[in-house]
Order: C-alpha cells, then sequence, then structure tokens
C-alpha cells in the first residue's frame, strides 16, 4: 500500500472535491483529532509532574497556607534517601514484588499450559479463572480481612482443616511472620489470572509444524518444552512480568485495605507510605520527592528491562 | 430506668428563637458512632425551632480524621458544622479553617465559663488556655474500661481468683492490677466459651494504639515536655516511668488480648465485649449509653470503672468541640446552632440522649452522679485527663508516634526505651520544621 | 488439526482439565463467600465455626441501605406495626429505621463517573487513535510511548498536584473534577486499544468514501466509526471497569459529594460493631455488573489489560 493514501486520494480525484480533502492540511488536521487528548494529558499529567518535581526542592505542606514557602534544594532528596524506615519500605515492596511475580509466573504459565490442552469446557473454566482480576482491590482487599479473620474467618478455617492446626492459633494480617505472605497471597489470587492469559496467548502463537518437526526428530516432551515452548513464550511472559512489575509497584489499594502497613511496619510499602506522609502528614515538599524518587525507579527499571525484553524478541 | 425519655422535654425550647428569614440547609459533620445518632435525635427540635434543614454526614472513625482534614485542607463546603477532634484546634485556628467564636460569644452572651474548664481548655483554645474559642465544647469523653459484672460476681470464678491471687476480684485499683485480673481471665473456659482477658487498642492507621498506650504512659508520670511550650522532651517522653508504662502496655497486649486483635480500636473493642469474648475492654465513655442500653451484655451484666491510677490517676482525654467552618456559605445559621446548642435545656436534653454534656449546669447537678451507672467515673476521668499535642502539625506528630508504638508494641521490634528514644527524634524534627526548636 | 501428532491424548486431557477445574473452584471460594455473607445476619456472619448452612436473611441489605438507631424495649413498644418487612427486621434487633443509608448516593456516583469518565476517554480516545493511525503526526512514536508513560506514575504520586489545583479551581469532591481525572488515567490505554483496532480497518474504505466526495471527518464518521464498532465498545468496558474499581484518587480527592463506591463499603459499620452481612451485600452489588461485563468481553480480554500489545 502507498505510504500515503490521501494524496493518491487527491491526486485521483476532480478538482473540486481536492480542495474539500485538501482544504486542510493533513497536519493541521491531524491535529484536531490527536490535540484534545495530548492537551488534556497535559493539563493533567505533566503540568502535575512538572508541579510536583517543583514542590520537591521546597518545605511546603500543603494544609498550612499561612507558612513561608522555602527552597531548599536537595535536602528533601538526602532525607530521604538517608532515612532508613524508608529503607524498610523498598526492602517490603522488593518482597512483595519479587514472590508476587515468582508465584503468578509459576501458577499463572502452568495453568495457561493446562488450559491449552483444550479439554472440553476450557473456555468456559478460563472465564471463570479471570474473575478475580476484573473485580475492585479496595473492595476485594477489605473482604479478604474478614477471611483472614483469625477465629471466624474462612481462610484460618479452612487451613485447621487441612492441617489440624487450630484456627486461632494464627494470624495471617496480625503477625510480623505471616502478614508479608498474606498480602502475597491475595494478590497472587486476584493477578495469577493475568500472568495466566498472557501465557496462552504465547502458548497458542507457537505453530503446530514446530512441534511436528520435534516429533519427527524424536525430541522428548521434556527437551520440546525446553527448547521450543519456553524459549517462545518468553518474550510474552516477560512482558507479563513488566505489567504486574510497574503495578505492584505503586501497589496500593489492595494492601492499604487488607494491613494497613502493619503489624508495625512491616507490610508498608513505599505507596503507602507515600499517602502517609502526603496526605496525612501533609508534608508536601518532602513527599514530592518520594513521588519523584518513586517514579524515577519505575521508570528506569521499567526502560531497562524493555530493553531487555527487545533483545528477547529479535532472536 | 433513671434516664427520662421521650420527646416532650424538648417542647419548652419552642419560641425561645425567632423564625429566621430564611431556611438554610446546614450540614454538621462528625464521627459515625452512637452520639452521632443522639445528635440527630436532639437536632430535630433545632429545625422545628429555627427552620432550617439539617444533613448529617458522619465518618466512620478510622477515616474520620483522614477525610475531614482533607476537607478543611481543601476548603471544601461540605460541612457547615464539624464536630472536629480536640488535637485539631491548632490547625483549624492557625490555617484559618474554623471561624473564632469570641465575637459571636460575647455578642449572644455565651460564657465560657459554664462549661467544665477541662474541656473548655481542651476543646475550645488556642493557643492553649488562652481566651481565644474556636469551638463550643460540644462532647466531653475520656478514655475509660468497663468489664463483666455478672462474671465478676459469680463465686466459682471468685473462688478461683482468691486462690490464684489472694486477692478478692473486683474492679481493679491499678494498672497492675488490671493486668492481674487480664491474666486471670485469659484462656479461660466460661459456659463453655473461652475467654480473654481484656480488648486494648492497637490499631496502626489512625490513633488508636495512641489513645490506648497513653492510658497506660500517663498512669505511670509520661510527660511531653519537661517544661510545657518549651518542647524539651528528653527525659519526659523517654523517662524511667514512661518507658515502664510502655513496657506495662505490651505486656498487656502480649499476655491478655484475644486472638487477632492487632489493628483493633472502638468497633473491634465494642464487638469483643458484646460476643462475650472478654472479661474488660477499654472504650470511650460516648460508648458507655449503648453498652449499657445492649440486650445481651448490657443491664446489671455490665459495670464501668475509670482508668486506674498507677503512679498518678490519669486518664486520655477524648471528646470533641463544635466548630463552624469559615468556607461554609451559611456560617450565620450554623451559629445559630450553636446558640441553640448552648442552651442549659438542650444540654440537659444532650446528656439524657446519651450525649456527654460539657455544661457546668448538667455536670453539677445534684443528680448527675446516680443519673447512670458511668456518670460518677466520668467526673472522675475528667478530673485527670491528659491529651496529645494539639499543634498544628498533630498529625506529624501522631503518625510518628503510631509507628513507634505499633513497632514495638505489635510487631515486637526494638525496646521499648528505643521506641521512646526514636519518638523524641521523630518529633525533634517536626518542631525544628515548624521552625520551633 | 484433529489428526495432528501434537493433539494431547484424552488422558492428558482429563488431568489437565481437573486440575484447571479444582483451580477454578478453589479461587471462586472468595467470591462465592462474599456472597453467601450478604444473606446472613450478623450473628451467623461471625459464628465460629464459620457457617456454609445457615438460614438465609435480607439483613444484610437491609442495613446497607438503611441508617438505624436503637430505641428502649418501651419505645418499641408504643410504635405501629411495622410497615414492611425491612422494618420487621430492623425492630428485631430493638432498633428502627433512621433514614436511607449514602450506599445509594455512593452507587449512583460510581455510575455517573464511571459512564462519563467512560464516554470522554471513547470520544477522545477514538480521535487520538485515528489520528495516530491515518496521518502522519510529528513524533508519533514519542508521542505514543509518552502517552504510555502517564500510566506508570504511582497515583499518588500525581494525587499531590492534582489535589493543590483541584483546591485552587474548585473542582475537589465535584463530579466533573473526577471524570477529567479518570479520563485523563483511561486515556492512555483507550488510544492504544483503539489505534489497533483502526488499523486492522482498510485504508481502501476511506479512500472510496473520499473520492466519493465526503469530508476526512464524514469518512471517520461514517464509515470508520461503524467499523471499529466492536473494538470501541470492549475498550468502553475496560475503561469502565478501571474507573468503577479505582480506589486511591477517590479517597484523595473526594468526600461527601462525589464519592463512589469503593471507599465507601469498606467503611460501612453497623450501630456499635462491623456489620460484615452489609459490607458483603454492598460488594455483592458492586461486583455484580463487572461480573457481567467479563463475560462479555471474553474475546477482547487479552488485548484490553495488555494495552493492545498481546492480541489473540
Amino acid at each position: 500500500m502507498s505510504e500515503n493514501p490521501i494524496e493518491r486520494a487527491a491526486a485521483a480525484t476532480p478538482q473540486p472535491i481536492a480542495r474539500n480533502v485538501r482544504g486542510l492540511s493533513d497536519r493541521a488536521l491531524a491535529w484536531w483529532f490527536v490535540g484534545p487528548t495530548i492537551a488534556l494529558l497535559l493539563a493533567i499529567n505533566i503540568f502535575p509532574l512538572i508541579w510536583t518535581i517543583n514542590l520537591s526542592f521546597t518545605n511546603f505542606k500543603a494544609n498550612r497556607p499561612n507558612r513561608e514557602i522555602k527552597y531548599i534544594g536537595l535536602r528533601n532528596y538526602e532525607r530521604i534517601l538517608n532515612d532508613a524506615d524508608i529503607w524498610l519500605n523498598m526492602q517490603a515492596t522488593a518482597h512483595f514484588l519479587i514472590w508476587t511475580i515468582v508465584l503468578q509466573v509459576l501458577i499463572g504459565f502452568a495453568l495457561a499450559w493446562l488450559i491449552n490442552r483444550n479439554f472440553r469446557g476450557s473456555s468456559f473454566w478460563t472465564t471463570v479463572i479471570v474473575l478475580p482480576m476484573m473485580l475492585s482491590p479496595a473492595v476485594v482487599g477489605n473482604f479478604w480481612t474478614f477471611l483472614y479473620q483469625p477465629q471466624i474467618g474462612l481462610f484460618n478455617y479452612i487451613v485447621s482443616f487441612f492441617t489440624g492446626v487450630d484456627p486461632s492459633s494464627f494470624e495471617m494480617l496480625g503477625s510480623v511472620d505471616l502478614a508479608p505472605w498474606s498480602i502475597i497471597i491475595v494478590d497472587t489470587w486476584m493477578w495469577t489470572p493475568f500472568v495466566m492469559l498472557i501465557c496462552l496467548a504465547g502458548l497458542r502463537s507457537i505453530p503446530d509444524y514446530i512441534y511436528e518437526a520435534a516429533e519427527i526428530d524424536r525430541a522428548s516432551r521434556w527437551r520440546q518444552f525446553w527448547t521450543i515452548t519456553l524459549p517462545m513464550v518468553l518474550p510474552f511472559l516477560m512482558l507479563a512480568v513488566l505489567f504486574r512489575g510497574i503495578e505492584n509497584f505503586k501497589m496500593f489499594d489492595l494492601v492499604v485495605q487488607l494491613t494497613g502497613g502493619g503489624p508495625g511496619s512491616i507490610t508498608e510499602l513505599a505507596s503507602i507510605n507515600l499517602k502517609r506522609e502526603a496526605f496525612e502528614k501533609w508534608r508536601t515538599g518532602y513527599s514530592s520527592a518520594f513521588a519523584i524518587i518513586l517514579f524515577v525507579t519505575v521508570f528506569g527499571l521499567a526502560s531497562i528491562y524493555v530493553k531487555a525484553l527487545n533483545k528477547v524478541k529479535e532472536r | 430506668m433513671k434516664r427520662y425519655l421521650g420527646l416532650p422535654v424538648l417542647a419548652l425550647g419552642g419560641g425561645l428563637l425567632s423564625a429566621p428569614a430564611m431556611a438554610d440547609d446546614l450540614t454538621l459533620c462528625w464521627a459515625a458512632w452512637d452520639p452521632a445518632n443522639a445528635l440527630v435525635e436532639l437536632s430535630k427540635e433545632f429545625e422545628a425551632e429555627s427552620g432550617h434543614n439539617m444533613s448529617f454526614e458522619f465518618v466512620p472513625w478510622p477515616n474520620f480524621a483522614d477525610r475531614m482534614l482533607n476537607e478543611l485542607n481543601s476548603g471544601g463546603q461540605l460541612c457547615d458544622l464539624l464536630i472536629g477532634d480536640s488535637q485539631w484546634i491548632g490547625g483549624g485556628a492557625e490555617n484559618g479553617h474554623y471561624v473564632k467564636l469570641n465575637d459571636f460569644f460575647d455578642a449572644e452572651s455565651i460564657s465560657m465559663d459554664d462549661f467544665a474548664p477541662a474541656t473548655v481548655y481542651a476543646y475550645s483554645t488556642w493557643p492553649k488556655g488562652t481566651p481565644n474559642y474556636y469551638a463550643l465544647p460540644a462532647m466531653g469523653d475520656a478514655n475509660g474500661w468497663f468489664y463483666r459484672k455478672d462474671w465478676f460476681e459469680r463465686e466459682d470464678i471468685r473462688a478461683a481468683f482468691k486462690e490464684k491471687t489472694g486477692r478478692e476480684l473486683g474492679e481493679p485499683k491499678s494498672q497492675l492490677e488490671l493486668k492481674e485480673i487480664a491474666e486471670f481471665f485469659q484462656g479461660r473456659e466460661i459456659d463453655g466459651q473461652t475467654v480473654y482477658g481484656a480488648s486494648i487498642f492497637t490499631e496502626r492507621g489512625s490513633e488508636g494504639i495512641t489513645m490506648g498506650a497513653t492510658g497506660a504512659l500517663y498512669t505511670w508520670g509520661f510527660k511531653y515536655e519537661n517544661n510545657p511550650g518549651e518542647y524539651d522532651m528528653e527525659g519526659a517522653v523517654n523517662s524511667p516511668a514512661a518507658v515502664e508504662g510502655l513496657e506495662y502496655y505490651k505486656s498487656l497486649y502480649d499476655c491478655c488480648t484475644p486472638p487477632g486483635y492487632t489493628n483493633s480500636y472502638m468497633g473491634e473493642s465494642l464487638d469483643a465485649f458484646k460476643s462475650g469474648q472478654v472479661a474488660m475492654a477499654m472504650n470511650w465513655f460516648a460508648f458507655f449509653p449503648g453498652l449499657y442500653a445492649d440486650p445481651d451484655t448490657g443491664g446489671d451484666k455490665i459495670d464501668f470503672f475509670v482508668n486506674p491510677p498507677q503512679n498518678i490517676p490519669a486518664s486520655t482525654l477524648g471528646g470533641q468541640g463544635i466548630s463552624v467552618v469559615s468556607y461554609s456559605d451559611s456560617q450565620d445559621a450554623a451559629l445559630e446552632y450553636i446558640k441553640w446548642f448552648a442552651q442549659p435545656s438542650v444540654q440537659a436534653q444532650w446528656w439524657s440522649l446519651g450525649g456527654y454534656s460539657a455544661h457546668n449546669s448538667v455536670l453539677n447537678d445534684p443528680g448527675f452522679v446516680d443519673s447512670q451507672p458511668f456518670a460518677g467515673d466520668f467526673l472522675e476521668a475528667m478530673d485527670g485527663v491528659q491529651d496529645f499535642w494539639q499543634e498544628p502539625a498533630y498529625a506529624e506528630l501522631l503518625l510518628a508516634m503510631q509507628k513507634r508504638l505499633h513497632d514495638y508494641v505489635v510487631a515486637g521490634q526494638g525496646t521499648a526505651q528505643e521506641a521512646l528514644d526514636k519518638l523524641i527524634e521523630d518529633w525533634t524534627e517536626v518542631f525544628e520544621d515548624e521552625g520551633k526548636l | 488439526m484433529s489428526y495432528s501428532i501434537t493433539e494431547p491424548s484424552s488422558r492428558q486431557k482429563t488431568v489437565a482439565g481437573f486440575l484447571v477445574i479444582t483451580y477454578s473452584l478453589v479461587t471462586l471460594i472468595p467470591l462465592l463467600w462474599v456472597f453467601i455473607t450478604g444473606f446472613k445476619t450478623p450473628p451467623d456472619s461471625i459464628s465460629y465455626p464459620p457457617k456454609v448452612f445457615f438460614t438465609p436473611s435480607l439483613e444484610g441489605y437491609v442495613n446497607l441501605f438503611t441508617t438505624r438507631t436503637r430505641v428502649t424495649p418501651e419505645q418499641l413498644e408504643a410504635l405501629p406495626p411495622p410497615a414492611n418487612f425491612a422494618e420487621e427486621i430492623v425492630r428485631n434487633r430493638k432498633m428502627v429505621i433512621a433514614g436511607p443509608s449514602k450506599f445509594g448516593e455512593r452507587f449512583m456516583n460510581s455510575v455517573i463517573i464511571g459512564f462519563g469518565s467512560t464516554f470522554l476517554s471513547i470520544f477522545l480516545g477514538t480521535l487520538a487513535a485515528y489520528g495516530f493511525s491515518r496521518f502522519k503526526v510529528p513524533l508519533k512514536d514519542d508521542l505514543l510511548f509518552f502517552i504510555l508513560s502517564t500510566r506508570m506514575m504511582p497515583p499518588i504520586a500525581v494525587a499531590i498536584p492534582i489535589f493543590l489545583m483541584y483546591r485552587k479551581l474548585g473542582l475537589s469532591d465535584t463530579h466533573l473534577g473526577m471524570i477529567l481525572l479518570y479520563t485523563a488515567v483511561n486515556i492512555s490505554l483507550a488510544v492504544w486499544l483503539l489505534k489497533g483496532f483502526i488499523d486492522e480497518i482498510p485504508r481502501e474504505y476511506e479512500e472510496a468514501a473520499l473520492i466519493d466526495g465526503y469530508t476526512r471527518f464524514q469518512a471517520f464518521y461514517k464509515v470508520v466509526l461503524p467499523q471499529a464498532a466492536t473494538g470501541i465498545a470492549s475498550t468502553a468496558i475496560f475503561c469502565l471497569i478501571f474507573a468503577w474499581n479505582e480506589y486511591a484518587f477517590a479517597v484523595l480527592l473526594t468526600s461527601g459529594n462525589a464519592q463512589t463506591a469503593p471507599p465507601f463499603i469498606p467503611t460501612i459499620i453497623g450501630v456499635g460493631g462491623l456489620d460484615w452481612p452489609a459490607v458483603a451485600a454492598g460488594a455483592t452489588l458492586f461486583l455484580l455488573p463487572v461480573l457481567i461485563f467479563t463475560i462479555f468481553l471474553r474475546k477482547h480480554l487479552l488485548r484490553g489489560i495488555t494495552f493492545g500489545a498481546v492480541r489473540k
């Protein structure tokens, strides 16, 4: 197809209509289509971002309008990066991020592989599996606190039914050892279907003839898995990891409802602390710097990762 | 039934206020709890008299501060009247959220001398103790205790207690006695159900664990400053007595709370008690009328006691004043409401419906102490109340304390000494930011 | 295909089916528990051990939609007989209905803000997607990446200046403010998805229309839009689900007037205590629309959740 069908159409068109088409230049017309979106994003995304950067160099507090606003250079950044508690937040975030991704990739891939056996009713059950991820994380998180109640909660009861331990002898949300896992369990319950769907798309993109060729070469099923299935699905898997990584780095609603960061600060993810600093303590300048640090981290990690992803795709 | 119920009493207020030229829609914001329902009932009379329409926005406690401060800070017009927490008064005054009421009080000859001094100091004044009023005391409150009187009176339980401790089972006279009783009940079988010692505040997100733990800290002699107004916290906040008090609160949490009460505040405390899980529970006096009226665990099954002293008698202050929000378009009507609310007859009705009036005419009434089983305890508690910082930066100060206390008490990290030392560091930083240190 | 040597054996299929169905059923338990808890009475909901069999009750739903006050037995005696089943349920707890709760309002806010922002996202998104798909836009790839990258910002990070901006403009706690905000968040998804759908429509259709004398806008309106209808519909549902489920912005930027259901449902409490059946009832009513949409979306699910990066 020609690079520029409009030109072609215009050239082939009788005069009066051509004028109609060319009435506005292509470029001007394009801005009519694209402009409003860009304007909205500039107003509600980019302008605020620049404002945040500006605020991050001040001592501004949004709840103290009468206070003098001073520029204090990089002091906010210094304070954040030297704060041991913030590094604990980062550790909690990393623990959450790594384990949710590992579990979701393993279970998600296994499920996709099983569904790809095309048993009867597989598409119906796929829809059922997908349901949790479509729901509101805040509402789901809130209800899981009920399921996790030590005595009356269903989760503890089921665990005790299968293991014989007393259902009031352990607290998923209240204990220092279990709380980080309780949020990982809920996130995995909710988002494994996401990884599964992407893996499924990957599996279905592998043409049958490759397996047929392998079969003729008498490659074992195991070998086929490692030499064909996994490499071909890898770009899809990496994409799933990228999406889950970005989402869980920003994670707020589900965990804030589940544990509120507790007990102590064991499950206080970076974004939960950010909310406290920004909207409960109202340290606007300080939290702006914190927000910028988080944003740069996500953006930086994601960019490096996307480069790696592209390399994998090229192979 | 000593309470005089029935609405006719209200009728006597009718006709005192002349009908205003215009009817306004007033929104009153408060926390969603039992007294709020009583206030709705009470306010019906104001609607009838003034012609204004009242609507209410009640926010559950765990979200109350968050949402209302957000509302004030965004200059929102949701609330015309706000019954805000005592600690907000500094910010409300300095940032211009609240209307200063001095001129209004003078014009309407409402005297702050008619209200209990502790409540005026805590709920109305900023800077503290000066005659600059930003609220009218609306609801006196303090943290108190209640217990299963029926269990405390059972012979078999009393005998077992005596055997174990050598003392008679009764209302604790000190914090350590309270813990002893809690330990006694912890894990005991009563009527085929396992019960636990005490339900205490451990909530992380808003103010719960601070409000609970300060109940112990104050009685051990914890102080915020060595010299009031000088922000010299070293040796006051982390004094040996304060450390001991905090260690006590942790030991009470470790030994004697029901399983799963790691993030519990008012609602969970009530649930634990009403479901018959605990022998004792702490909570605000505001809930006591509802608890007493409860069909299952109220009446002769419940009794109340003031926060037991240790080194000194002290209770954690709760309660709120009612303020006019400066962003409201209906300030005149809002002031009219306050004027109406300040009348002694309305204040008497307020107490009878379950609100805690701070008006002297109610509190000093000879019949007051006997009007409710917890009325005497309430007066005793209000005599020894202490409050958190009321600085404009109170939220930063409070959240720092929430974190340090929860890290130590519930998550078991570090020692009490370390927790309080770190707290001083946090607070010093805040006061330095404020330019006060 | 059917004779292919790669087709799994029937024993393999049975085992796979068994494992997948087991997983599905386990994963459904929490949702079923939400659903049935909505039909328990408050004491049943917190009984130990958890009750699977119980007498169903509408108390949760009644509590969800009403506020109640406790009254004394004497006052209860004096009341006329209950007018309907809701009143009867409430009176059994020694309370009377004081008025409607805020749930209805909050639900309606979710509807208004959800549909409003969806409409706006689709409107702007379709225009932009068409622009990117058919015109030479300077720095096209950069702009597209820029649009995508706005999704990477933690919501709280943007919320600080938006809070300040909205405070100045008077947009805090308004429907319009939330609609604009959700549109800004959703537009990245809308543009990326719709561009994919429009790219699939052959350009020849429009060229023919242009030759027939249509203007560019007419061609877009009369030729491209009908072709893209399915894509637009599924994009719309994705935008709606996001706006419907969103929590962080809603909790920070709304309070009484424009608050949506997600920040409201976790704060439902009963008179003096937690009321799980009411929370469950609220959650059920709130989750139901999304469940239905998900079934409609089956085919486009993958594309939607990956910003069009994976097509099937």
